[in-house]
């Protein structure tokens, strides 16, 4: 006789069942709901606003320099009379791919070496020296210096900011590696004769991929911070394809007289990086409610 | 005591070792040559060649990697080459006012950041809690550059309560002068560090207030005055003094942001100068102080960890 209420379910609908609490709980989490409002928003912006407006970001027209904030200008114009709103969405594109290359870079390196250095402890002491020793320099400096060495373009402040970041994501997902490979269902693999490419694909990754994955999302909003603070120092991607941040650096010299220039690049700046945050906080919560903040 | 201390240098020994490593490799890294550089872009090839090998860069990388060792333990940093004068006495002018502006961004961010959190944590989930955590979150999402440009369009341009840039030293300015040219700057900065300080220190006091300890210490009639700032706060003391290092780390990387939008002649705008004049030694020497300083501020937090929580022991 079978009774199906005393039949344990299978892992299968076990797994199915903690997704669903996964996104049940996010779905009820107030700041990953705004966060994710806003991030969706500002990358809808990002693909889409540039059509809408139809006007060329680098279009110039010496008639309408400064023009402030109007209906034909909502954000106002710069000083070869370009569209402030039009170069902000297209900056959008330019800094949020930034921002997302750069946590997907340090993700994948982050991850490799953390996994690396937390399942094989015989390298883990050289690797994380090393880790260390990159941390000891400040980000933005580490950036500033990396940047300046490969040339001011988009790709070479992705390099700068995923080597100043991956260090400290390989610290983090080498932390729950310590902590997975202590687990009995990792021992048990490892007894029913799993090898080690077997277990780390199938049962280390995945289970370090929470607190990565929150990592990410914060080193998205330090990113699209750190594009804006390395092309103000004129390490960023060059002008006159316009990014948030070198949007600010050119409206700089005439912050007093047309304070619209800087003014709106750097609230999108600080709306995206807000908006991640939150999102980063509601996944903590959910994800590992202990785990502390990294920078 | 001597003990932990010893025991934890020997320990950041390795770490030296390689920050020394990648300081010499990073300034490798940069593109152009420095013998060129130094020569000027017309300079005869001779004279190029013969500076190179003042430089002693026509030798192999390894011996350099050698000779940057050997200098650094006879406490050779090197010169600068755009300022005709070593790395440590360039460094040496502009510390005064990097430790000023450290130390005065350290006096606003730690009573601030700590007193937000733990009113957060207190009055959880009430409006307080929700005002704390918004001006909390604005202050690590703004780009402090950002924020410095429009704070001295309001405060220094409009309103003309500070200047806008320069830095007036203490000793022949005078303590009034040295305040009003740091005060905003400082602000800037701690905007950042008391944002991350106020969400760790209420993350810290959200564990420690539902221990049972506090609710004995209520329900034996202990102040709530007490209750909190003594029995709650030691407590969570443990957790801010482990995010110290970050903070102090954090606030060495915002200087460099924030020495350069108020012109302030710091340690922090040396470097990026550097960095933009292809000054490879000074490059050099800075990043390997910086490294060293970084190392040194970790060593001290964990010394200050066992002070706080003598539970922690270093062997």
């Amino acid at each position: 006789m079978t009774d199906v209420g005393l039949v344990a379910p299978s892992t299968q609908i076990l797994a199915e069942r903690r997704r669903f609490r996964v996104l049940r709980k996010l779905a009820a989490h107030r700041s990953f709901k705004i966060g994710l409002v806003v991030v969706t928003v500002l990358v809808l912006c990002a693909i889409i606003g540039p059509l809408l407006t139809g006007t060329d970001p680098t279009a110039m027209s010496i008639r309408y320099r400064f023009k402030p904030p109007s209906a034909r200008f909502p954000f106002g114009s710069d000083q070869y009379g370009r569209d402030i709103l039009t170069r902000v969405l297209y900056g959008g594109r330019l800094s949020l791919s930034i921002g997302f290359s750069v946590a997907l870079l340090s993700g994948v390196f982050g991850a490799m070496i953390g996994v690396l250095a937390g399942y094989f402890r015989a390298i883990d002491p050289y690797v994380m020296r090393l880790m260390d020793a990159l941390m000891a320099f400040p980000a933005i400096l580490l950036a500033i210096g990396i940047g300046a060495a490969l040339g001011a373009q988009a790709s070479s402040i992705v390099v700068a900011l995923a080597v100043a970041y991956v260090p400290r994501t390989a610290r983090i997902v080498r932390a729950s590696v310590l902590v997975i490979r202590e687990m009995e269902y990792l021992q048990a693999a490892r007894v029913s004769g799993a090898g080690d490419a077997h277990i780390i694909v199938k049962h280390v990754l995945p289970n370090c991929l929470g607190p990565l994955i929150v990592q990410l999302t914060f080193i998205f909003a330090y990113a699209i911070v750190a594009e804006a603070t390395l092309s103000f120092l004129g390490i960023g991607p060059p002008p006159p394809a316009p990014s948030w941040g070198n949007i600010i650096a050119e409206g700089r010299d005439y912050s007093v007289e047309a304070w619209w220039v800087m003014l709106f690049p750097g609230l999108a700046v600080s709306l995206a990086a807000l908006g991640m945050n939150l999102l980063g906080d509601g996944l903590r919560d959910v994800f590992d409610p202990r785990l502390k903040i990294e920078t | 005591m001597f003990r932990t201390i010893s025991v934890r240098l020997m320990q950041s020994i390795p770490v030296l070792l390689l920050v020394a490593v990648l300081s010499f490799i990073l300034m490798h890294l940069l593109p152009g040559d420095p013998a060129v550089v130094i020569a000027g872009a017309d300079a005869a090839p001779a004279a190029v060649e013969r500076i190179r090998r003042e430089l002693g860069l026509d030798q192999s990388i390894w011996r350099q990697l050698l000779s940057w060792f050997l200098n650094l333990a006879q406490g050779k940093f090197g010169s600068s080459l755009m300022l005709n004068q070593t790395v440590l006495s360039a460094v040496g002018e502009r510390l005064p006012v990097t430790l000023s502006l450290a130390a005065l961004s350290l006096a606003i961010t730690l009573p601030i950041g700590i007193a937000l959190g733990i009113l957060a944590a207190y009055f959880r989930s009430s409006w307080i809690d929700a005002g704390v955590m918004a001006i909390a979150l604005i202050g690590v999402s703004a780009p402090s550059f950002w924020i410095a440009i429009v704070s001295v369009i309001l405060f220094s341009v409009k309103l003309g309560w500070v200047p806008s840039a320069g830095y007036a030293p203490l000793l022949t300015a005078g303590p009034g002068a040295w305040f009003a040219s740091l005060i905003q700057p400082a602000m800037v900065l701690s905007l950042f560090q008391i944002g991350f300080l106020a969400r760790m220190t209420r993350s810290a006091m959200l564990d420690v207030l539902e221990q049972d300890f506090i609710r004995t210490a209520r329900a034996k009639g202990v102040s709530e005055w007490r209750t909190v700032g003594k029995h709650g706060f030691r407590n969570a003391l443990v957790a801010v003094v482990t995010v110290s290092g970050i903070i102090l780390s954090l606030l060495i990387g915002g200087s460099v942001v924030v020495e350069q939008v108020f012109a302030l002649p710091g340690i922090g705008r040396l470097v990026v100068q550097g960095i933009m004049a292809r000054d490879y030694p000074l490059i050099q020497g800075t990043m390997l102080l910086f490294g060293f300083a970084f190392v040194l501020i970790n060593v001290a937090v964990d010394i200050v960890y066992t002070l706080v929580d003598p539970r922690v022991r270093y062997d």
